[in-house]
Order: C-alpha cells, then structure tokens, then sequence
C-alpha cells in the first residue's frame, strides 16, 4: 500500500477487521465440526465399544476428583452455613441451603469446571496430537471419516457422563454437609432432611440441575475437540489450543448458568 | 479381553452409582418421595386474599399434610382468588363446612393453606367448594390497622 499519513490508523483498522473474521471464521468452523460429529453420531450404534472407552476417559477417570471436591464442598458449605445460620436461630435450614447450593449450582457449575480440567484439555492434546501426527489425515486416507471415528464418540461420551457426574458432585456434597452439620456441629438430623425434603423440588431443583449439566457437558466437549481439531500441529499450537479448552470452556460454562439459571428459576 | 472387560466393568460401576446418585436426589433431597401422582379429588375455595400463597404449596389439617395448591386463579366476577386444592385420596371424610386459613410457616416461611374442619356429616367431594375462608395476614394491612387503632386512642 501506498505510504501516507492515513497508513497507521488503517493498519490498526485492518487489524481489527482481520480480528473480527478470524473470530468469525472459527465460530463457523467449530459448528461446522459439530454438525459433522452430530451426523457421525448414528455410526455409534454398531460400534458401542467406541462410546464405551470415552465413557471411561471422560467419566470414570473424572470420578476421583469430582467426589472428592464434592465432599470437601459440601463440609465446607455445612460448616459456613452452620455459622451464618446459628446467627438467625435457623441451623435446622441447614440441609435446605446445602442442598439448594448444591443441586442448583454448585454440582453441575463446579463439576462442569473440573472435567473442562481434567477431560476436556486431555481430548484436546489427544486429538491435537493425533492432527500433529498426521493420525487423522492417516484414517481419511484409509477411507475412515475421523470426525465420525474419533470425535463423534468423545462428544457423546462428554455429553453422558456430565449429568452423573454432578449427581455423584451433590450427592456426596449433601453427605458431607450432613457430616459435618449433624456430625459434628449437631444439628438435628430429622430436621435437616425433613426441611431439605419439603423445599427442594424434583423438577424445579434436581431435573433443572441435570439439564444443567447436559448442557454444559455438550459445550464443554465440543469446545475441547473443537480446539483440539483447530490446533496448529506444532507443540506449541496443541498447549496454547489445551490452555484456550480449558479459559474457553470456563468462561463459556459460567456464562451458560446465568442464562439458564434465569430462564430456570426467574419467576 | 481382559482389559475390555475391565472397562466395561469400570463404565458399568460409573453408571450405576451416577444413577444412584440421581435415585438419592431424587428420593432423599427432593420432595419427589412426597409427591401425590396426581390421585386425589379437588377443592375449591374463594379467597379475598392469598398473600404470596404458591402453587404446590401443602394444605394441611393439624398439621398433617393433606394435599397441595394446585392452581391460583382470579376469578373476575367474584373479585377473589380462587384456589384450587388437590387432596389425597385417603382423606375422604374432610366435613364440607371446613374452614380454610392461610397460614405462614414460622415467622417469614411460606404460606400454606390450614384446614379446620366443621361440624357437617357431609364429606366434601371432588369439585366441592368452600363457603369459609380467611385470607392471609398482610404485614402492611396489620400495621395499618394498628397505627389507626393507637391514632383513634390518642384521640379519646
């Protein structure tokens, strides 16, 4: 171009025009992915045993560190909870605010957090190796469809193991709370389930928390195939794609809950 | 073999402490354990005021549950709330010149409804409507009324 006064301003101008489309373009190719693993999904049927070790990558390995910090979030709500409700004569509420804490937020958000962790930059420096070492451009030329072979499987395996995962979050989250508020604390237990019991709702608590996660386990795998699949095939391109799965899904999953928390529980 | 095996007993384990995880929140920390499948027979009764009266919310007698609000409506010709109660089929015999109050739960829990049973022979059936009603205690109309009562006194 032609060298002017005008030629710095529209470097930078270029720049975020250039900015904007990249952006674009990678929004439409991560859909374009999902369509894609999204067809791919009918040629599991036949092959059960595909889903079976992503059901164990994404969620078996998950089960360790998802129960623990459960149980540590759960004695730490029933302990914090303790405090401020003996203040107002009400620790009987106990139960009620670990639960609602719990099922509502906590369980899907925070295990939603972990497996963007713990699975979701595993999936994306696994595939992003696979890319780097030519794997997937070796399955295509063997006439295997990769997005269907290998990332179709890993989306659903994400997508089902989220749910159980955050049930087995608030559950064993509750059981510390009742460790530690009965337990220890010595709050009534009758009262402690019979509150929690008559102010938790199947459907409006626990069947909103389980859409939840469903939710956040769809986003949150496909934000790490996406990345993974996106990766410059260079060790550099595949950490800084695994540290993008994991910012990316963080926020992505913290912004979802405040939408779905007020289109759930808005009155 | 052995290692596929090992998996599938791995995924397995997994699904079934997630379901039960799900079976213990369903049953212990929800009121899924409490909840009516919809067997029962409806009652009617016309509040002038249901105060922040919720749908589901229990009906109790003695402080025994009894049923849940099924439905609040304002019926337009009357000028009142009318709520509709699901009651549990075993409490059949529920005299039909029953009252019903509304209560609050504790000093700032939720309403629900109280019913206080009549003299009658006559058990209410479905559809049946309840003449006696008292409508939910407004803190600000309360407060009205005192203020008014100590001005009238400050007069005397």
């Amino acid at each position: 171009m032609t060298d002017g006064p005008l030629n710095a301003p529209l470097n930078a101008l270029a720049a975020v025009g250039r900015a904007v489309l990249d952006r674009v373009a990678r929004f439409g190719r991560a859909h374009l992915l999902l369509l894609g693993m999204l067809a791919g999904m009918p040629s599991l049927l036949p092959r059960p045993q595909l889903l079976l070790v992503q059901l164990f990558a994404i969620g078996v390995l998950s089960v360790l560190i998802v129960v623990v910090s459960g149980l540590f979030v759960g004695m730490v709500l029933g302990l914090q909870g303790y405090y401020v409700l003996s203040q107002f004569g009400a620790a009987e509420s106990l139960g009620v605010m670990v639960a609602a804490s719990l099922v509502r937020e906590l369980g899907p958000v925070v295990t939603a957090l972990l497996v963007a962790g713990r699975a979701g930059s595993a999936l994306t420096a696994e595939i992003g190796l696979m890319k780097t070492t030519e794997q997937l451009s070796g399955l295509e030329m063997m006439a295997v469809d990769p997005v269907k072979r290998v990332l179709s499987p890993r989306l659903l395996g994400g997508f089902l193991s989220m749910p159980l995962l955050a049930a087995l979050f608030s559950a064993v989250g509750v059981l510390g709370g009742y460790f530690v508020g009965v337990g220890l604390l010595g709050v009534d237990s009758g009262a402690f389930w019979s509150q929690m019991q008559a102010k938790i709702d199947f459907e409006g608590d626990v069947l909103n928390g389980v859409i939840k996660s469903l939710v956040f386990g769809f986003v949150v795998t496909w934000i790490a195939l996406f990345e993974g699949y996106d990766a410059s095939p260079t060790a550099t391109g595949i950490s800084r794609s695994t540290t993008r799965t994991v910012v990316n899904a963080a926020l992505a999953v913290l912004a979802l809950d405040f939408v779905l928390t007020a289109l759930m529980f808005g009155d | 073999m052995v290692k596929t095996r090992m998996l599938e007993i791995a995924v397995g384990a997994f699904m079934v402490a997630g379901l039960v995880a799900l079976f213990f929140l369903a049953m212990h920390v929800s009121n899924l354990s409490q909840l009516t499948g919809g067997d029962g027979y409806r009652i009617i009764a016309y509040f002038d005021n249901v105060g922040s009266l919720k749908v589901r919310a229990p009906v109790s007698m003695s402080g025994v549950r009894v049923g849940r609000v099924e439905s609040i409506v304002y019926d337009q010709q009357r000028f009142q709330a009318v709520v509709t109660m699901l009651i549990e089929e075993q409490f059949n015999e529920i005299p039909t010149d029953t009252f019903a109050n509304i209560f609050t739960a504790g000093l700032l829990g939720e309403k629900y409804i109280g019913l206080d049973p009549g003299g009658s022979m006559d058990a209410l059936a479905d559809g049946d409507k309840l003449e006696h009603t008292q409508s939910a205690l407004v803190l600000e109309q309360m407060i009205g009324r005192f203020l008014l009562s100590k001005a009238e006194e400050g007069v005397d």
